[in-house]
């Protein structure tokens, strides 16, 4: 399986901002400094407005921390904090290869036989998993961005206003799918959720899928870290009665009520999963969220079956290719023929142990790629014995002829391979996948080639005339 | 063996007729770019995005059913396309949204559920985001322009500017007309044929250059005789051996055509098109546009620098 996600390195950037928002805003509470509204606009714009100019004058000390965001004024007692250029690119970069790393410990965890994850160009990632049986649930467990928030539920306010279109500040609507046995959406429950995310999966150090109170359901256990545990405990002390809900990628698993204050850090996510899921949903989130959600731009997947069944109709193809040309030219040229065909027989070698050499997968574009190569490697040599053959007519003797054939179709193969090899270079610069694998055969072939059909099939020919050869078949 | 003796074929003399050929089937090929460039044409999925799932099912399948199916499954739009004794079958829908990702599946689960007793194996399943597919369409182009750029640039060094516009149109003429052919075919354009296409012009262009050479060491040898006899005399001279080249490539091709399975034929057949079209250009076309091209503008780099030799 082949994909290739593209990256939406915004959102890394929007819940940085995010973050300073939420700092600000803390700083300025501590410190009682009026501020009345607050909030991100856009990926990497925050609205400010304080409550008068001695307001102001107070916050921009609090925003001395934060040399990134360029202050622009805007209106009597606001600002307008824009993150610098340079923040935004550190920061898409970063993600990018956070999301690398993440997704190589989520692959690696889900246990694949070399994977191959790798960024390409600013947004873009390559995973390549070969062997998946089941590439549904694959996808799931890359696309994934899972990210966990515990978030409350906000009982100040009446959630059918809210569903009429009346969200209050600060708060949000998020929905619960409930499913039936057969893992189909069968009822869509609304919460309305305060924004502020109390704690996240940042802090979880471990996560596992174990069987729910209710079988055959399954749910993942989770344990938090020291800080996450410490935090929890607070949360959970400060709300007993209140509903904490459980928030994975903006769904909503569940909203218990918490009972009593909870130490410890552990938590569990329900929500009638199969075991598989659950083993999946624990690996990522062990893995940690993706600092940037990726989306799946293209998904290659090629069945174990054709892939053997196409590649063994493209060797055949190649072997009855060369077999054609072969018997043409022994027929053709007769000894001097049989010299091209070892030739090629070399040629063919030799490709095929480069190949090897630097582990090239046979596509089958790449054997087409060797296939055409045979076709037109045996050129150069029906240049040269055409060259001999007009020599001998010209009267001249069986070794000048030879030599002199070979100077002179010499130049033209040269010409003739190195416009071949601009074509070939060509199309390995702005080709992908396959069209790179047959580029890459055809260029080989042709470089061999430049040395089997010429030093190669010459060498012969000088020893024939050493021996004493008089008469040359050709 | 012999098949092409010594022949004294009037190449040139026939221009006029090749030149009214080409024409027609070139503008055959440029009104196709026209209609791929609309988006008209039978882009492949990898152009402009989309799903390719590839079955191959125990026994054979009726068309009409799984058209049936897939439409209640909500892939009306489908393209579907039967091999191997209507046992393995192509299914093909272009994209619709930015997404694509699980077509595939939602295509294989519609069919598994749909049809019943007849069970399939998946073989091969593509989903190509729009997105890619433009940023595709552009580096084709790219690498077309950039080994036309090549091509022109290394022959107008080694031989002459004239000589190198020459090929290189003759080049282009190739993929034109062989585009135009697919074209009118309704074949569909995938990646696999613009590399076909590629392929064809370092091919062809290689054909061109042995008769380029030629012609260029018989005006080095200052032979007798008119620009039209040498030019004649040099075709006719390497004709035994692009015959020859011509026929065993063809031989490699076919057989790829013949043996290399549903994913290469269309690529085989490009390139079966291409080698017969491209031996046809550098015999007929390309020699007879520098001959055109010289006999209009009188002066030429090869004539003064003749001249140049005749005056010691």
């Amino acid at each position: 399986m082949h994909l290739v996600l593209e990256v939406d390195a915004d959102k890394a950037v929007e819940s940085a901002v995010e973050r300073r928002v939420a700092e600000i805003r803390r700083a300025a509470e501590q410190e009682g400094i009026a501020v009345e509204k607050l909030e991100r606009r856009g990926t990497k714009q925050i609205v400010l407005e304080a409550k008068d100019e001695k307001a102001l004058g107070e916050v921009e000390k609090i925003l001395g921390s934060y040399p990134e965001m360029e202050r622009s004024r805007r209106g009597p007692a606001g600002l307008l904090l824009t993150m610098s250029g340079q923040e935004v690119a550190a920061i898409q970069e970063r993600a990018l290869e956070q999301n690398v790393e993440k997704l190589r410990n989520r692959v690696d965890e889900f246990g694949v036989r070399e994977p191959l994850i790798q960024r390409e160009g600013d947004r873009r990632i390559i995973v390549q998993l070969p062997g998946i049986k089941d590439p549904e649930r694959a996808i799931k467990l890359i696309g994934k961005t899972a990210l966990l928030e515990f978030k409350l539920v906000d009982n100040q306010h009446n959630l059918e206003e809210a569903l009429k279109g009346k969200v209050p500040e600060g708060s949000q609507i998020l929905y619960q799918k409930v499913l039936d046995e057969q893992g189909r959406v069968v009822q869509r429950i609304p919460f309305l959720l305060e924004k502020k995310t109390l704690l996240t999966g940042d802090v979880i150090t471990s996560a596992r899928a174990r069987p729910a109170q209710q079988p055959p359901d399954f749910e993942v256990g989770l344990e938090f870290d020291r800080e996450g545990a410490r935090i929890f405990d607070e949360i959970t002390g400060k709300n007993v009665r209140r509903q904490l809900a459980i928030v994975l990628d903006d769904n909503v698993y569940s909203a218990p009520v918490i009972q009593t204050r909870i130490a410890g850090g552990r938590a569990q996510i329900t929500g009638r999963f199969t075991p598989e899921e659950a083993r999946d949903l624990a690996i990522v989130l062990r893995a940690g969220a993706l600092p940037a959600p990726v989306k799946v731009i293209a998904n290659l997947t090629v069945g174990p079956l054709l892939g053997q069944d196409s590649v063994r109709a493209g060797v055949q193809a190649s072997i009855l290719a060369g077999m054609l040309v072969i018997l043409l030219m022994a027929v053709y040229y007769r000894v001097a023929g049989v010299i091209a065909d070892l030739a090629l027989f070399l040629n063919l070698l030799m490709m095929l142990g480069v190949l090897a050499g630097i582990q090239a997968t046979l596509t089958l574009p790449g054997i087409a790629g060797i296939a055409l190569t045979v076709g037109m490697a045996v050129d150069s040599n029906v240049l040269i014995f055409e060259r001999i053959r007009e020599e001998l007519k010209l009267g001249k003797t069986v070794r000048s002829a030879i030599d002199s054939g070979y100077g002179k179709a010499w130049v033209t193969i040269l010409d003739s391979h190195i416009t071949a090899l601009i074509t070939a270079m060509a199309l390995f610069l702005f080709g992908t996948g396959p069209v790179r694998g047959f580029a890459v055969t055809f260029a080989l072939g042709i470089l061999i080639n430049l040395f089997t059909a010429t030093v190669g099939t010459k060498v012969i020919f000088d020893w024939l005339i050493l021996r004493g050869m008089k008469r040359v078949s050709i | 063996m012999e098949i092409v003796g010594k022949t004294n074929i009037d190449f040139l003399g026939m221009r006029r007729i090749a030149f009214l050929a080409s024409a027609l089937l070139v503008l055959v090929g440029l009104f196709a770019s026209v209609q791929i460039a609309r988006g008209r044409a039978n882009l492949g999925i990898d152009f402009v995005g989309g799903t390719s799932v590839q079955v191959l099912f125990d026994r054979p399948v009726e068309l009409g059913e799984v058209r049936t199916v897939l439409a209640g499954g909500g892939f009306a739009d489908s393209e579907l396309q039967q091999f191997v004794g209507g046992r393995r079958l192509f299914i093909r829908i272009k994209a619709s949204g930015e997404s694509v990702a699980g077509t595939g599946a939602r295509i294989e689960e519609t069919l598994r559920q749909g049809v019943s007793g007849n069970p399939f194996i998946l073989e091969s399943s593509n989903e190509v985001g729009p997105v890619i597919g433009r940023e595709l369409q552009v580096a084709a182009l790219w690498a077309i322009a950039v080994s036309l750029l090549g091509i022109v640039t290394y022959i107008a060094w080694r031989f002459e500017f004239r000589f190198g516009i020459a090929a290189t149109v003759a080049t282009f003429h190739d993929v034109l007309v062989v585009l135009g052919i697919f074209f009118v075919m309704g074949k569909e354009i995938t990646l696999l044929i613009v590399t076909a296409l590629l392929t064809l012009a370092g091919y062809s262009l290689t054909d061109t250059v042995v008769v380029f050479d030629r012609i260029r060491e018989n005006f080095r040898a200052r032979r007798r005789g008119s620009l039209a006899e040498i030019m004649n005399a040099s075709i006719n001279e390497v004709l035994s051996r692009t015959i020859m080249t011509s026929v065993t490539t063809l031989l490699a091709i076919l057989a790829i055509y013949l043996l290399g399975g549903e994913v290469l034929h269309d690529f085989a057949l490009a390139l079966l098109f291409g080698i017969v079209i491209g031996t046809y250009s550098s015999v007929f076309v390309a020699s007879a546009l520098v001959y055109e091209w010289r006999v209009r503008f009188r002066r030429s780099g090869i004539e003064t620098k003749r001249q140049a030799q005749s005056l010691h």
